[in-house]
């Protein structure tokens, strides 16, 4: 295997991670419908909406869920390829997988069968499929939806301000914010690997090179945590997130949270079994 | 001036696990001096800035601040938490460490915030020390995305927010290109003869004169050499001993010799 194998598809996924990561900053601070709701009416109204997807037995409903999660990511200026590429095609292509054997292991009515007969597509199959792949898909764009349009710090805030322990919030505040400072540092590790190596490595000689980058990565985080946290302390920081834009619900957004309660609500009633 | 103790440290031994890192440490720091701490990498100077800084605390002797001691019970009371952060403002020497909110806005008001002030003077504090520290135009930038010399700027400019009383600053001319180390260099002077005081940690000898009236030299964790610029640096025994210049070797025409070679604006010259 060429030296373009486990290092280079490593160093991709990593660049293309600090890309995603700048593109999520970069939209979450535009203008647009999501962006400019409370982000304590976002985390109810579109986990209500996942709930709702998750509950529904209609795949008509699920649908109509979908639907309208991407109408909302336009309206906050999250693109449909930003959508497709992110989400859409990765969920389809993992829970793909999933719900592949659902299709010939659900009895029912056959649709279509193997020539000798011994493998059938059935109706229910084919429904039970279809409603995992669209619950799961809905589910996915509705969360993004919520990631892409709050920046990091504001959901933090709204989980703590919903009771989320604030050890648990400090966590993820950390994983989030160094999670790239680790990723461009396994980069550069990687990179320099590459520049000192001549020939052509073989798969098990790259595999070797990735597991014992992570490996050093894993000292450095630990060395990394401690210092951040001393840093944090250092500037009055004593375990609670404050911020600058305190949360400060309008009519709009009563008006917004009643919207997205409601609509999870008719969509739990129509879809029932 | 007239001087009173801002920090006193006394017989301070501190140890990661097993290993020393200060060793009977002993150091007083009076208000508005500037005093810059040399010595060689592990001689133990970040970790006396972090130790008056009171993120870790000595496992003997004693350190006080203004005369109160500074410990972690001391500083589990909620006042004097935010008097001693308010008043002392450590910048490290990574600036990683030190970037950890999503915008450069965010990042240098994470202190004002801490601190409970109005949104107002948030606002209006930390657009003054963007403008001082010359990032205004990286304001909605996310810290991770900056050149290091960026970084180090924001890192200041986080911590100058504060305007605190005393500056720890550990290596800040590292990372940084020859005009943002001019500019840093022109900020240190202007606290000079002010009510503030600047320990920076360095092993860069050529900025001592500008940034220093007070030069603390350590070995192995502990003080060896305390005096002003001038006398340190004029003292190449010391320099030397301490791994903080090395042997010049060269050739004048057919005679081969060596001396302490040091970058100081005063020591360029040597005799044959």
């Amino acid at each position: 295997m060429s030296r373009g194998g486990a290092i280079a598809s490593t160093l991709v996924g990593l660049s293309t991670a600090l890309g995603n990561a700048l593109v999520s900053e970069t939209i979450a601070r535009k203008p647009g419908l999501l962006q400019s709701l409370d982000p304590r009416v976002k985390l109810t109204g579109l986990l209500a909406l996942v709930l709702a997807a998750a509950l529904s037995h209609r795949i008509g409903v699920i649908l109509a869920l979908w639907l309208g999660a991407t109408v909302l990511g336009l309206l906050s200026r999250v693109s449909l390829p930003t959508l497709a590429t992110r989400v859409w095609l990765a969920v389809l292509l993992f829970t793909g997988v999933i719900a592949l054997p659902a299709l010939f292991l659900t009895p029912g009515t056959p649709v279509l069968s193997s020539p000798d007969g011994k493998l059938h597509i059935t109706e229910q199959g084919i429904v039970a499929a279809t409603l995992l792949i669209t619950r799961v898909e809905t589910a996915a764009t509705l969360t993004t939806l919520l990631a892409l349009t709050t920046p990091w710090m504001q959901i933090l805030k709204s989980l703590r301000s919903f009771g989320v322990p604030q050890e648990f919030v400090m966590m993820l505040n950390m994983t989030h914010r160094y999670i790239f400072v680790l990723a461009e540092s396994a980069s550069q590790m990687l990179e320099s690997r590459n520049s000192r190596t001549v020939g052509i490595l073989s798969s098990a000689a790259q595999r070797a090179i990735v597991a014992r980058t992570a490996g050093v990565l894993m000292g450095k985080s630990i060395e990394l945590g401690n210092d951040v946290y001393l840093a944090m302390q250092s500037r009055a920081f004593r375990g609670d997130t404050k911020l600058l834009t305190g949360f400060r619900m309008t009519s709009r957004d009563f008006l917004a949270l009643s919207g997205f309660l409601l609509i999870a609500m008719i969509a739990i009633w129509l879809g029932r079994a | 001036m007239s001087y009173t103790a801002v920090f006193a440290a006394h017989n301070v031994d501190f140890h990661y696990e097993q290993v020393p890192a200060l060793r009977q440490l002993s150091l007083t720091v009076q208000t508005g001096q500037c005093v810059a701490l040399v010595g060689a990498n592990g001689s133990g100077k970040s970790t006396l800035l972090r130790l008056l800084d009171g993120l870790c605390f000595p496992a003997a002797g004693s350190i006080s601040f203004h005369g109160e001691p500074l410990t972690a019970a001391n500083l589990a009371d909620n006042k004097f938490f935010l008097s001693f952060r308010r008043r002392v403002a450590l910048v490290f020497q990574n600036p990683d460490v030190q970037l950890f909110n999503p915008t450069v806005f965010d990042e240098v008001a994470f202190g004002p915030l801490q601190m409970g002030w109005s949104s107002a003077e948030v606002i209006s504090r930390v657009d003054a020390a963007l403008e001082m520290m010359g990032i205004a135009n990286l304001r909605d930038r996310p810290p991770y995305r900056l050149s290091g010399g960026e970084k180090k700027r924001v890192a200041l400019a986080s911590v100058i927010v504060l305007d605190p009383e005393v500056l720890l600053l550990d290596e800040p001319t590292a990372l940084l290109d020859p005009r943002s180390q001019s500019q840093l260099i022109d900020l240190i002077q202007n606290w000079r003869g002010t009510s503030k005081t600047v320990i920076t940690a360095t092993h860069h000898l050529e900025i001592l004169e500008d940034i220093a009236d007070r030069v603390v030299v350590l070995e192995q964790g502990s003080v060896t050499a305390a005096a002003s610029p001038q006398q340190i640096l004029s003292d190449s025994e010391l320099l030397l001993r301490a791994n903080l210049v090395h042997a010049h070797r060269h050739r004048h025409g057919d005679l081969i010799h060596s001396h302490p070679h040091l970058h100081s604006h005063s020591k360029h010259e040597h005799e044959h």
